[in-house]
């Protein structure tokens, strides 16, 4: 196991967002989770990344509790996220986002009096990436004037381009046309395989999506895991049908 | 006309004023020249991080009460020494100083620097036996690159070597931001302004850059403070008053921040502006009021947007 999260409760005042999930995520797995908005899902994704501290529980990754320590430390460990509202640095361009994932990859973000341009390692470190997203040919086009799909890419762009051991991806295709999905989630397999993603953890409300790339899919409802196990399973159980994929899924 | 035509040309005139300019105005230049450095420092922090301080004079009275004390209390006349002091206390009030404001953003972190600010003020202000009160101190004239120059007249100090060592900083240290803003730390930074939850994602300490930023910022100001002092031979607490630093900021607005050279720009504009309405009305502040209300509405890029146009697609470059 690479990521383990053991008993997570999250109170928000007296509502519970999460009661008692637990997961736990091994080396080449991509794991879904899905559930019927105010499941629990956001919630799960910003204790794992470390953005939310959890009012109970633990996160471990590799053995060292996580909990709550923060997005900047959980990314330099080697747990990266992108988000469902599409997040990038609207003044920078396609190929300054990169070299700043790359930058702090390496930890060259303390060099003061060095000079970017000249650092070989960041500017080819953030060509590859930009090359494997597609993106090479608009590197010196700043983020806000992309295209919304664009912007979309960049956004997880970046994170790959830490390099991280575990990927979680907050609905990775929402707001992208239902014929760009698949070349993005194909894009993604792929660039996970280049270079060396161990796991991708994705929120995803698309279930062509859901069942055609995971592993596994993990159900939540109402901040309690309904059920975890592969695609055919899930899909099998006339309960999570019911819950949480509904009618759609079901006409599959 | 190319930006570097433009800046060869503004530095070649600038070398060239002391020679064909009258010396009224070269003698306006040494205030715009050590308001330069201050800004090039501030606008790291405005432009590059995102933070708009408005208590930065507290680190211009720094630099110029650290110059102050040296020369009259100490008999510590080297400019050199003077320079590398305020820039050491600088650093030294603005590490704690910078650890609790880059804490906050937006407004919180204006109003808390706006705090601190005032906290000095009124340190310099009624600490009479200490700094002199609202008289001030003396600031002495300084010796430059190991030269004392006390049989110059002052006008010819000022205009001969003590103009051209002011601009000899303000060239250093326009070399030292232009490489500060250029580097990965730069880049990092500007990430931060623009968006600090995703910055935070890409494993960026935010708070940690900030305070880098506020540190470096308060040592250009301390810095700009100190070449303040020889000009008026006097430093009182007027300098640390909030209104130098919302002097700095209209500088740095009317430049503009979204430019390297805008602030620089702004302090220009600003001191030969001023100096001019004053001779004209008593009553600048309400022209420079409604100069500045023009500004926010009709120019936010400032005197700077107008010339430089950020096209939508850069042209490619290898």
């Amino acid at each position: 196991m690479i990521l383990r999260a053991e008993g997570l409760r999250k109170l928000y005042g007296q509502f519970c967002a999460l009661d008692g999930v637990s997961l736990a995520i091994s080396a080449g797995e991509f794991v879904s989770i899905i559930g019927p908005n105010g499941a629990g899902k956001s919630t799960l994704v910003n204790v794992l990344t470390g953005v939310l501290r959890p009012t109970a529980g633990t996160v471990t990754f590799r053995d060292r509790d996580v909990s709550g320590i923060g997005p900047a430390r959980l990314a330099r460990l080697g747990i990266a996220r992108s988000f469902q509202l599409v997040q990038i640095f609207p003044d920078l361009t396609v190929l300054e986002t990169l070299q700043a994932a790359v930058v702090s990859r390496l930890g060259h973000g303390t060099r003061l009096f060095a000079s970017l341009a000249a650092d070989r390692a960041v500017r080819e470190g953030a060509l590859e990436v930009a090359e494997l997203f597609g993106l090479g040919p608009k590197r010196h086009v700043r983020a806000r004037h992309l295209p919304q799909g664009d912007k979309k890419l960049l956004d997880v762009a970046s994170a790959f381009a830490l390099r991280p051991q575990i990927i979680l991806l907050d609905e990775p295709t929402s707001g992208v046309s239902t014929a760009d999905k698949t070349a993005i989630m194909e894009t993604l397999v792929s660039a996970s395989r280049r270079i060396g993603v161990q796991a991708i953890i994705q929120v995803e409300h698309d279930m062509d999506i859901v069942f055609g790339y995971s592993d596994r899919i993990i159900a939540l409802h109402e901040g309690r895991v309904l059920a975890d196990g592969p695609p055919a399973t899930i899909e099998a159980d006339r309960r999570i049908v019911d819950t949480v994929i509904g009618r759609r899924a079901r006409a599959r | 006309m190319s930006g570097r035509f433009v800046l060869a040309l503004a530095l070649g005139a600038t070398v060239l004023a002391p020679l064909v300019a009258p010396t009224y105005h070269v003698l306006l230049m040494l205030p715009f020249m050590a308001y330069a450095v201050a800004l090039l420092g501030l606008n790291l922090l405005f432009g590059y991080t995102g933070l708009v301080s408005f208590g930065h004079a507290l680190f211009l009275g720094v630099g110029a009460y650290t110059g102050a004390f040296l020369t009259s209390v100490f008999n510590v006349r080297s400019m050199e020494t003077i320079l590398a002091a305020a820039a050491a206390l600088g650093a030294l009030v603005a590490a704690p100083v910078g650890a609790l404001c880059v804490r906050y953003v937006k407004i919180y972190f204006g109003m808390l620097t706006l705090a601190f600010g005032m906290v000095f003020y009124t340190f310099v202000l009624k600490f009479y036996r200490l700094t002199g009160g609202d008289e001030g101190m003396p600031f002495l004239r300084p010796a430059l690159v190991g030269r004392s120059l006390e049989d110059l007249p002052k006008t010819d100090y000022l205009v001969g070597p003590y103009y051209y060592y002011s601009l000899a900083v303000l060239v250093l240290a326009t070399l030292v931001m232009w490489r500060i803003v250029r580097s990965p730390f730069g880049l990092c930074l500007k990430t931060i302004r623009d968006n600090p939850t995703k910055a935070e994602t890409l494993g960026i300490g935010v708070a940690r850059y900030r305070w880098c930023a506020f540190v470096i910022s308060a040592v250009y100001a301390a810095v700009g403070g100190a070449l303040l002092g020889p000009p008026t031979g006097n430093v009182d607490p007027t300098l640390a008053y909030w209104t130098q630093s919302g002097n700095i900021v209209f500088m740095t607005l009317l430049g503009g921040f979204a430019s390297f050279f805008g602030p620089v720009l702004g302090a220009f504009v600003f001191i030969y502006l001023q100096d001019w309405v004053m001779s004209v009305v008593p009553f600048w502040r309400l022209i420079f009021g409604a100069i500045l209300a023009a500004i926010v509405i009709v120019a936010p890029g400032g005197l700077a947007g107008f010339w430089v146009r950020r096209p939508p697609v850069e042209a490619s470059s290898p």
